[in-house]
C-alpha cells in the first residue's frame, strides 16, 4: 500500500463523525509508514505450528539462549533502552509502551525485591496466541522472563497461567525445571551471576484475572477483584513489592528483539505501531488460524493471505472484531479499510486489543452476537463496583429483548445511556469493555435493532442460529501425517 | 419428623434460587447447601502423596503470604476429592494456609473451575462465547442435550456426564470446542461430537494429541483445516552480529548486589 493511501485513508477517518476515539488526546499516526509482507526469516515464533519439540534442545535450534549473557552484561538499562527503541507496545490489549513500562519499576531496592508477573490469563474472548507461545516455544517466555525480569532488577517472575490451560501448564513447568536442570535461570542464571527463578502459578477460570490488579490480587490467594490505583503495581504490587505485569507475547518477543536489535523490529509496521504480532483469527473464514504478521498489515490482506478469506468471499462480510471482544465491532465498510495496527483501529472507534480477529459473514445476526457477548460480561464482572455489576445484567436484558424485537425504540436511546454509565465509573476496564461492544453495535447495527422492533417477525431466529463451522473441510493430511506424531484425530 | 420438614423447606429454597436468575459461579449457586456427602464434619485430608505436593507449593510463596496458595490448594484438594471440593476440604486448604475458612469461601465461589457440588465423570464444558457462539456452539450445546438428555448445568443419572456452557476458554482459532474434564477437543462438529459421546459412553475417550488438545476435524492444532500459509521453510535461527555485545561492561552480579538480593 502506498504511503499516500494510507495517510489519505486515515485523515479520511479521523474526519468522519460519530467516531469517539478510545482514550482522548491520542495522536493518530496511522498510515505514517507502509506495509511490507513479513518473510519468514523474520518471523519470531517459528515453531507456531510445532514441526519442532518444544524441549530445550529444539529450542537451542532456533535460537533461544543465545549470547543470553552478554545481554544481560550490557546492564539493565541497555535492555530498557533498546526495548524502547523497538518501539514495542504490550501484546495484552492496552499497548502500553513496554520499554517505558519496565522503566518504572524502582532502580534502587527500599528492602523489598521486586517482581516480574507474568499474564498468561489469556481469556479475552477471540484470543488464542499465547496459548501457542507456552504450549509450543515455551524457552522463549522462559528466556523472556529471565531478560525482562533482570531489565527491571526483579529478584523472580510468577508466570500466572489460566486454570484451563491445563496441558499448556504442564508443557510450561516442564520448561521451566529443564532450564533450572541446565542452569539458564535459578542460581547463577546463564552463568551471569545474577539469580532468578520463576514460579508457575495456576488461576482457577475467572477473566477479571486478566486485569493486573485483579492478577495480584488472585496471585495473593484471594478473590480477583481489582484495586484502586494509585499505588500503582510498579510501587506496591504483588505480596506488597514493586511488581510488573505483562503479557506472555511481550515478553517472550523480548529476547528476539535484544538479540536481532531495536532497528530490526523497528522496521516492521508503522510508526507507534513497531514490530511483528500474532494474530489469532475466528469466526467465518476458510482456515481459521493463528499467524505472525507484522503489523500493520491490512485486515483485508490478513484474512486473504493466511485465512483463505471469508467462506463466502469478501462481500459476505458483515462485521469484524479486530482486537477481542472489548474493542468495539466494526462494520464492512471499515473492515475494507482497516489496517491492523493500534492507531489506525483506534481511529475507526475500535482498538487492537490483542489482535484477536473475530470475522462475521452476513449469516450472523449482530444483536445476538453481542448479547452473547454482555451475557459473558455480566458472568466475569467481579461485583465490586455497582455500575458494572448492575449494568452488565441491565445491558444483557435489554439485548435479549431487543434480539426478539420486544422493545421500545425509546429504549435505543436508553441502552447507549446505560453504556456510557457503565464506562469510566468502574475501578478497572471491564467496565468500558462490557460497554463498547454495545457501542459499537449501536453505531454500525442501530437499523438491525430498530428494523426488528418495527416487525418482529421479520426476523428469522432459525436463519440466523449458526451451524458449526471450524473452517472449510480438512485438507491438509500429508502435512499432518508428517507432523502429528501420529496423534491426530480420524473417524 | 423435623428433620424431614427442615429438609423439605431446604429444597423449596434451593428450588426457589434455581428459578430465579441468579448469577452463577460455575456449577454451583454462591451458597453451601447441606448434603449427607457434604457436611462440616465430613472428613477430608490430603493423602501423603499429595503433602508433598502440597509443601512443593508452600514454597512458591514468600512465608508471610501463605494464602498465595489457596487456589493451587484447592485445586489440588478437588482432584483428590473427584472433581468437586466439599466443605471439609476448603476447611483443610483454611487450615494450611492459616486463614479463616470464610476466606477459602469466598475464593472457591468466585472462581469458575470450583465445584462445590459433584461433577460427572466426563464434566463437559462448551465454551459459549461469541467467537465460539458463531461457530456453532449452540448446534453443539443442543445435540449434546438432545443426545444425553440432560440441560445445561446437570448430571445425567449415571453420573456419567456433567454438561456447562462456560465463558471463553480461548481455543477461538479451534471454535467450536469442549473441555472434558481437563483437555480441549476442538474443531466441533455435530457429527463429531456425537462420536465424542459414544467414545466416552464405552470409557474410550480419545488421548489429545501432540500439542496437549485434540482438534476434532483431524488438525494438529492452530495451522488451520487447510494448513498453514507461512513458515513454509525450515526455521532457520535468527543471525546474530556479536559485536552488538562488544560493550557490554555491567557485571550482572553487581545488580544483585545493588538490589540487596
Amino acid at each position: 500500500m502506498s504511503l499516500i493511501s494510507a495517510s489519505r485513508r486515515a485523515v479520511k477517518a479521523v474526519s468522519q463523525k460519530g467516531i469517539r476515539s478510545l482514550s482522548s488526546g491520542a495522536e493518530v499516526l496511522a498510515g505514517s509508514g507502509t506495509y511490507q509482507g513479513l518473510t519468514d526469516e523474520d518471523r519470531i515464533f517459528t515453531n507456531l505450528y510445532g514441526e519442532q519439540d518444544w524441549r530445550l534442545k529444539d529450542a537451542l535450534k532456533r535460537g533461544d539462549y543465545h549470547m543470553t549473557k552478554e545481554i544481560m552484561c550490557m546492564g539493565p538499562d541497555w535492555i530498557v533502552q533498546e526495548i524502547k527503541d523497538s518501539g514495542l507496545r504490550g501484546r495484552g490489549g492496552a499497548g502500553f509502551p513496554s520499554g517505558l513500562k519496565w522503566s518504572f519499576m524502582p532502580k534502587e531496592t527500599d528492602g523489598r525485591p521486586s517482581f516480574l508477573v507474568v499474564n498468561a490469563d489469556e481469556s479475552e474472548p477471540g484470543t488464542c496466541k499465547d496459548r501457542e507461545i507456552m504450549r509450543k516455544d515455551p524457552h522463549k517466555l522462559v528466556e523472556g522472563c529471565l531478560l525482562a525480569g533482570y531489565a527491571m532488577r526483579a529478584r523472580a517472575a510468577y508466570i500466572y497461567i489460566r486454570g484451563e490451560y491445563f496441558n499448556e501448564a504442564v508443557v510450561l513447568d516442564e520448561a521451566i525445571h529443564e532450564a533450572y536442570d541446565a542452569g539458564l535461570i535459578g542460581k547463577n542464571a546463564c552463568g551471569s551471576g545474577y539469580d532468578f527463578d520463576i514460579f508457575l502459578h495456576r488461576g482457577a477460570g475467572a477473566y477479571i484475572c486478566g486485569e493486573e490488579t485483579a492478577l495480584i490480587e488472585s496471585l495473593e490467594g484471594r478473590q480477583g477483584k481489582p484495586r484502586l490505583k494509585p499505588p500503582f503495581p510498579a510501587g506496591v504490587g504483588v505480596f506488597g513489592c514493586p511488581s510488573t505485569v505483562t503479557n506472555v507475547e511481550t515478553v517472550a518477543v523480548s529476547p528476539t528483539i535484544l538479540r536481532r536489535g531495536a532497528s530490526w523490529f523497528s522496521s516492521f509496521g508503522n510508526e507507534n505501531n513497531r514490530g511483528t504480532k500474532l494474530f489469532g483469527i475466528s469466526g467465518h473464514v476458510k482456515n481459521p488460524c493463528v499467524v505472525e504478521e507484522s503489523m500493520s498489515i491490512p485486515l483485508q490482506e490478513l484474512i486473504e493471505k493466511h485465512c483463505g478469506g471469508m467462506r463466502n468471499g469478501w462481500d459476505s462480510l458483515q462485521a469484524c472484531i479486530p482486537g477481542g471482544s472489548s474493542v468495539p465491532v466494526l462494520n464492512k465498510a471499515h473492515c475494507d479499510e482497516a489496517i491492523m495496527e493500534f492507531d489506525d483501529l483506534r481511529s475507526r472507534g475500535s482498538g487492537l486489543g490483542t489482535a484477536a480477529v473475530t470475522m462475521f459473514d452476513n449469516t450472523v445476526d449482530m444483536v445476538g452476537a453481542i448479547r452473547r457477548l454482555s451475557h459473558f460480561y455480566k458472568h466475569e464482572s467481579c461485583g465490586q463496583c455497582t455500575p458494572c455489576r448492575e449494568g452488565t445484567s441491565w445491558l444483557e436484558d435489554v439485548l435479549i429483548r431487543m434480539e426478539k424485537g420486544d422493545a421500545d425504540k425509546r429504549e435505543i436511546p436508553m441502552l447507549e445511556e446505560i453504556s456510557r454509565q457503565i464506562e469510566g465509573q468502574t475501578i478497572c476496564a471491564l467496565g468500558d469493555a462490557a460497554a463498547w461492544p454495545v457501542q459499537g453495535l449501536l453505531r454500525h447495527f442501530k437499523k438491525d435493532i430498530e428494523d426488528r422492533i418495527d416487525d418482529p417477525s421479520s426476523f428469522d431466529a432459525e436463519a440466523a442460529f449458526q451451524k458449526s463451522w471450524s473452517g472449510d473441510p480438512f485438507d491438509n493430511a500429508e502435512w499432518t501425517k508428517e507432523h502429528g506424531g501420529g496423534l491426530t484425530y480420524a473417524s | 419428623m423435623l428433620s424431614t420438614r427442615t429438609s423439605r423447606v431446604a429444597s423449596a429454597v434451593a428450588k426457589k434460587f434455581q428459578q430465579q436468575s441468579v448469577r452463577s459461579m460455575g456449577t454451583a449457586k454462591s451458597f453451601h447447601l447441606e448434603s449427607p456427602n457434604n457436611k462440616a464434619e465430613t472428613y477430608f485430608d490430603f493423602s501423603e502423596e499429595n503433602y508433598v505436593r502440597v509443601n512443593q507449593v508452600l514454597q512458591k510463596y514468600p512465608d508471610n503470604y501463605r494464602q498465595a496458595a489457596m487456589i493451587p490448594l484447592l485445586d489440588l484438594a478437588q482432584r483428590q476429592a473427584g472433581g468437586w471440593l466439599p466443605l471439609a476440604a476448603m476447611d483443610k486448604v483454611a487450615q494450611i494456609c492459616h486463614v479463616a475458612p470464610v476466606r477459602v469461601y469466598e475464593v472457591a465461589s468466585f472462581y469458575t473451575m470450583f465445584n462445590r457440588t459433584p461433577v460427572g465423570k466426563y464434566f463437559m464444558q462448551v465454551c459459549g462465547t461469541t467467537p465460539c457462539m458463531i461457530c456453532g456452539s449452540e448446534e453443539i450445546m443442543q445435540t449434546i442435550q438432545n443426545h444425553l438428555g440432560i440441560k445445561n448445568g446437570e448430571t445425567t443419572k449415571d453420573g456419567y456426564f456433567t454438561l456447562l456452557e462456560v465463558e471463553c476458554l480461548g481455543a477461538c482459532a479451534n471454535a467450536p470446542m469442549v473441555q472434558i474434564n481437563d483437555d480441549y477437543y476442538e474443531c466441533l462438529s455435530k457429527d463429531s461430537m456425537i462420536e465424542l459421546l459414544e467414545l466416552m459412553k464405552q470409557d474410550k475417550l480419545p488421548e489429545v494429541g501432540k500439542w496437549g488438545s485434540l482438534p476434532m476435524n483431524g488438525q494438529v492444532s492452530c495451522e488451520g483445516p487447510l494448513g498453514k500459509r507461512s513458515l513454509l521453510k525450515p526455521p532457520v535461527p535468527p543471525k546474530v552480529d556479536p559485536e552488538r555485545f562488544k560493550a557490554g561492561e555491567v557485571d550482572p552480579a553487581s545488580v544483585k548486589t545493588h538490589m540487596a538480593y
